[in-house]
């Protein structure tokens, strides 16, 4: 069983948890269309370490995870008000803004 | 007999020949270079030499001749796809599985089976109708039998009420089969080294020379390996789970996530199962090989990870549908167990044809439909690196359909869920 240290609950079985996506920087609403097909398509598919979205889907919790896709390892979890401090409003005249979760 | 044998364990000249030539040095230069030395990039090789008579090709393998997907998929092949795109694809390569024995001179065990896609649901009938009807109109055996006419054709299976998927039907596909798959790497490299390629093995590549214009790539001009430099006048990359990994180096991204897929066999027992029988709401897929084993399979890992490593989870979930299915096979023990590298595209179609480098190919995308399409795909790769033209059958997986919205939705035909 593959233990993922959730920031909320402690360590749980990695069952109970969905992953989310890399953690990304949203295009500006505005950009053209070759900058959002990019985000939606491509992947930067790292072997390496990555910053993930993770889920821990019976406490609906989203957080980040620190993960090496070599080894399997998570190396740090830490929730996501640590890397997002700011609010971001997207005013409903504009562009509709998709939000930032993926899948 | 017992003196025959006698005899040639004590010849100096041994009678079996080696499947490959022992390794040369690297050349200089080469018309074409391929990196993979998987089925796919074999095959394109074998195809490149026998179809096109273009010998001047290297095929460069990081660790040996058929050790990564082509060596750990379970074998399955079928071209009861979703799209017509993919029918005439599939289809294509299924008729050259036929003869592929006959061209190598060499057993594939290629043993049509029939190919059973089980459904357990209302919409899960209605999808394998919606099959059955686009595979009859492209010209391919596929039927949709319901539970009864199914109990007669594969009476092996828990026909139960009594379980939480019960089996309403399935799609019934003749010609599905299964062949011994390291055979089918051995065969292609034999053959193109045969006639001429060179088969690197124990060759990395760890990067492309790629010529510049207004700081964006323009055109591949050589390839970089731990063994020193080599001229290439043009490149295709044909490397499954690393794909994301070899388009890095020649400095474009890719639509893929990379994804173990793990499988097992069990222990060898007396033939019962003939029929493949796969199962999307079961995640599970099972056939016998003819050893006796039973090959199994199931979905993707949860989440990606560049690692080939087992999970005790995964075998889990796999073996509680597995006796959901064949409720007998309790003291079955299993015997040997492993993972591939898959690489996803959003689509679950795959990736072929041009790049944003010129002379720069690309065959990617396999996630789990990469074996069934070997031979396709070596034949379709050496047309279009002998001609420069993209042949009609691979244009609608051009990596440019992500930018024109053109996607080949094929999820509702892969074997399971994923």
């Amino acid at each position: 069983m593959k233990i993922m240290p959730c920031p909320l609950n402690g360590p749980r079985n990695i069952s109970e948890f969905a992953y989310g996506g890399e953690v990304l920087d949203l295009p500006a609403p505005d950009c053209d269309n070759e900058t959002w097909i990019d985000f939606v398509y491509l992947e930067n598919n790292t072997a390496g370490v990555v910053r993930e979205w993770w889920y821990h889907t019976p406490t609906a919790y989203w957080f980040i995870a620190e993960r090496d896709t070599r080894t399997d390892e998570i190396l740090k979890t830490y929730p996501a008000n640590e890397v997002f401090k700011d609010r971001v409003d997207f005013a409903a005249s504009e562009a509709p803004a998709a939000p930032a979760a993926k899948e | 007999m017992s003196f025959t044998l006698l005899k040639y364990g004590l010849s100096k000249g041994h009678p079996v020949p080696r499947a490959l030539p022992a390794e040369t040095d690297l050349k200089d230069s080469y018309d074409i270079v391929i990196v993979g030395g998987g089925g796919h990039g074999l095959a394109t090789a074998y195809y490149l030499a026998a179809d096109h008579g273009i010998t001047n090709v290297a095929v460069l393998e990081k660790g040996y001749v058929g050790g990564g997907n082509t060596g750990r998929n379970t074998t399955i092949i079928r071209s009861n796809y979703l799209t017509p795109e993919g029918v005439k694809f599939y289809d294509e390569s299924v008729t050259l599985y036929k003869d592929l024995a006959n061209d190598f001179d060499m057993n594939l065990m290629y043993s049509e089976r029939g190919h059973f896609t089980l459904a357990h649901t209302d919409s899960a009938i209605r999808t394998m109708r919606w099959r059955a009807e686009v595979n009859k109109h492209m010209g391919i055996e596929s039927e949709l039998v319901l539970r009864d006419e199914l109990q007669k054709m594969v009476p092996e299976l828990n026909y139960s009420e009594d379980v939480r998927y019960p089996i309403m039907g399935a799609l019934f596909h003749a010609p599905g089969a299964i062949a011994r798959h390291d055979a089918v790497a051995w065969g292609y490299g034999a053959g193109a080294a045969k006639r001429g390629v060179h088969i690197h093995q124990n060759t990395e590549v760890t990067g492309f020379e790629i010529t510049k214009a207004n700081g964006s790539p323009q055109r591949v001009t050589g390839v970089h390996t731990n063994r020193g430099t080599i001229k290439a006048g043009k490149v295709i990359q044909c490397v499954a789970g690393m794909s994301g990994v070899v388009s890095d180096m020649a400095g474009f991204k890719l639509p893929l996530k990379t994804i173990p897929l793990q499988a097992c066999v069990s222990q060898p027992l007396k033939p019962f199962l003939d029929a493949i029988v796969v199962s999307g709401s079961l995640h599970v897929y099972v056939s016998q090989s003819s050893r006796g084993e039973l090959v199994m399979g199931g979905s993707t890992d949860p989440y990606g990870v560049y690692m080939t490593r087992s999970t005790l989870d995964f075998k889990e979930g796999l073996m509680m549908h597995m006796m959901e299915l064949l409720p007998y096979i309790g003291e079955v023990k299993l015997l040997r167990q492993w993972a591939g590298m898959t690489d996803m595209t959003p689509d679950f179609a795959p990736i072929m044809g041009e790049t944003p480098v010129d002379d720069y190919y690309i065959d990617a995308g396999w996630g789990t439909w990469g074996f069934k399409a070997t031979p396709v795909c070596g034949k379709r790769n050496a047309e279009m690196l002998a001609t420069g033209k993209v042949p009609e059958t691979i244009q609608p997986f051009a990596l440019q359909r992500f930018h024109d919205f053109k996607l080949v939705g094929e999820k509702g035909a892969a074997s399971v869920g994923h």
